[in-house]
């Protein structure tokens, strides 16, 4: 169970880690690009991890680097295709921040940190944790930045199931469109932060 | 005044820390600090025998605004009241016709153009002044401190920068921004590395680009769309300012549209140098400044450009359009933000002259580089300090090593 828990607060990548805010920051300007990119994170990472703990014992200390990135590729790769084929409209708002998800330094910071020393079922477990603390990060964003920046919310859940549509709102007020740029996802990332802080610190 | 003292001094047992309204220290204090001298004094030596304080450097530079106010109101008015009578309007829209008609539209006349101006300045400055005052209260209460003077600055510094149009709800969006971002997450006044009233300015800017620059947000009058001089001269250069019908002496002394206290540069300077005069703004900063700015203009001139007409714009344009003169003397001398050494001083003013330049000239996107040369120049003046002390350690060491 702490192996679960532990990408949720304590540990979480987003906010305690500060990883991976390359893609954080850039595909989190909606709630739906926000989605599917935790979801895409979350498969390579879960696969990844479980993968490499498994191998872990026939790699080489010299080479596991390369190793390790070229299995991640592997997976990205395959992500990729489907992704294409199955939910062409998100994979072009994702752009070229999904191929790059093989350089997410989580994914390869928890194989370094974790799954490499740990058996299989607690680093997919691990990876699990993460990949929900991430995702849930990377939603909020989503969700403040949506909402500030283009006075909308889930905006194009339609196209991604179609019985989502119904949850796409719009706002009747001004967006302030700071909150698109990479400028107003760190501010409010800050915010995000300095409130987990605050709160853990007590009153 | 002796009721008023006594009974300010019957509230204090009440607001010291243990009296059941402690909570409202903060208040207190502002209220009685700001009528009467405070009772504090130094108790270790050495004394500076001096009057001087925060109180007093942010009501000097608070009434060298009052030129700027009032041009703001006059100029506000002019404008509408001129693009009125073009466009046959008879009386202002919304709320504001109820009131703003009282002396009339007439443009020729200038207690009807300060009236008017009243109405788009007066909701622009209270707007910031109850937002921004408030968390400022907040902030000292919370945190058990004195409210500080630095806000009357900040307020109506943000004030003047912005269009006379600009919807309320974002003027209090943007000081809040401005002093909980720019200020006060960093502890406050004096512990600011950016300017606040530049964050507020920056973070609408980019915000709400169609509220904040374009061409129909600088005359208060409703479907009206005229470019300021400088977003004229970023299409057609000089010969462009001329075909709207200003000339230099038109924007020297504040005739064209703009920013509520941007325009009239004739009084800006001459409210700089009163500053200047009682030492509250660095005359390096300011000497810094223009020469960076004459020098980049210059050197631009000299290059030139068949594509861009902004290479060609001569140095006394660049002085008298836009945001430069309120910057450079209100702005840039911000005393906290800006370099602390005399020598960084005006490395930093030339800094802040050489971004504003290459800003306006040579970037598309902005016509205005001014706030963001200034911001820029924030961020580099700790390390300017850091260079002109670590090099002025670097002398003495060697002074001392050669007599020792």
């Amino acid at each position: 169970m702490n192996q679960l828990s532990e990408g949720l607060l304590k540990n979480n990548p987003a906010t305690v880690q500060l990883l991976g805010l390359c893609p954080l920051l850039a595909v989190s300007n909606t709630v739906v690009n926000a989605f599917g990119m935790a979801i895409a994170t979350a498969i390579t990472l879960i696969l990844a991890t479980a993968l490499s703990a498994a191998i872990a014992p026939w790699v080489s200390k010299h080479t596991r680097i390369a190793v390790y990135v070229v299995l991640i590729a592997g997976l990205v790769s395959v992500i990729e295709l489907l992704m294409q084929a199955y939910l062409p409209s998100l994979y072009l708002s994702l752009g070229l921040f999904l191929p790059l998800i093989v350089t997410n330094c989580i994914i390869l910071g928890r194989i370094e940190a974790h799954a490499t020393r740990n058996t299989i079922k607690n680093a997919a477990v691990n990876a699990l944790g993460m990949s929900i603390g991430f995702g849930l990060i990377l939603l909020v964003l989503g969700a403040v930045r949506e909402f500030v920046g283009q006075a909308s919310l889930f905006a194009g859940a339609g196209e991604l199931l179609s019985m989502a549509a119904a949850l796409e709102m719009q706002f009747e007020f001004t967006p302030a469109l700071i909150a698109l740029f990479p400028a107003g996802a760190f501010i409010v990332l800050a915010m995000i932060v300095a409130l987990i802080n605050w709160r853990q610190s007590g009153p | 005044m002796k009721a008023l003292r006594n009974i300010l001094d019957s509230i204090h047992p009440h607001v010291m820390p243990g009296g059941k309204h402690e909570k409202w220290y903060a208040l207190y204090e502002a209220v009685d600090t700001g009528l009467y001298s405070p009772p504090e004094t130094t108790g270790v030596a050495p004394h500076v025998r001096d009057g001087i304080d925060l109180k007093r450097v942010m009501g000097y530079v608070w009434m060298a605004t009052f030129p700027l106010m009032f041009w703001a109101c006059y100029n506000a008015g002019y404008q509408a009241n001129s693009a009125m009578a073009q466009m046959g309007i008879e009386s202002a829209a919304g709320w504001r016709g109820a009131f703003a008609g009282w002396f009339g539209y007439d443009h020729t006349s200038i207690f009807s153009n300060v009236w008017h101006g009243l109405w788009y300045f007066l909701p622009v400055y209270l707007t910031t002044f109850l937002v921004g005052g408030f968390i400022e209260v907040l902030f000292a209460t919370v945190r058990g401190h004195e409210v500080n003077e630095g806000f009357f600055v900040t307020s109506i510094l943000f004030s003047l920068t912005l269009p006379p149009t600009i919807p309320l709800p974002m003027v209090a969006i943007g000081i809040a921004f401005g002093v909980i971002i720019g200020k006060e997450v960093f502890g406050g006044t004096g512990k600011n590395f950016l300017n606040p009233a530049l964050v507020g300015r920056a973070f609408l800017f980019f915000a709400y680009p169609a509220a904040m620059s374009g061409n129909a947000v600088w005359v208060a009058v409703d479907g009206y769309t005229g470019a300021t001089a400088l977003g004229a001269a970023m299409t057609g250069g000089i010969a462009a300012i001329a075909e709207l019908g200003f000339s230099w002496s038109d924007a020297f002394l504040g005739f064209v549209p703009g920013s509520l206290g941007e325009t009239s540069t004739l009084l800006i300077l001459l409210s700089g140098a009163a500053l200047m005069a009682t030492g509250i703004a660095s005359w390096r900063i300011v000497a810094g400044v223009m020469v960076g700015m004459v020098l980049t203009s210059s050197l631009f001139n000299l290059i030139g450009s068949d594509s861009n007409p902004m290479f060609a714009m001569p140095w006394y344009w660049h002085l008298v359009v836009g945001g430069f003169a309120f910057g450079m003397m209100f702005m840039a001398t911000d005393p906290v933000t800006a370099s602390h050494t005399n020598s960084g001083r005006i490395a930093y003013g030339v800094l802040i002259g050489i971004m504003v330049v290459l800003v306006r000239v040579v970037n598309p996107a902005f016509p205005e580089g001014m706030m963001l040369a200034i911001l820029f120049a924030n961020i580099w003046a700790p390390m300017i300090d850091y260079v002109v002390i670590s090099r002025n350690t670097k002398r003495r060491m060697a002074r001392t090593a050669a007599t020792a």
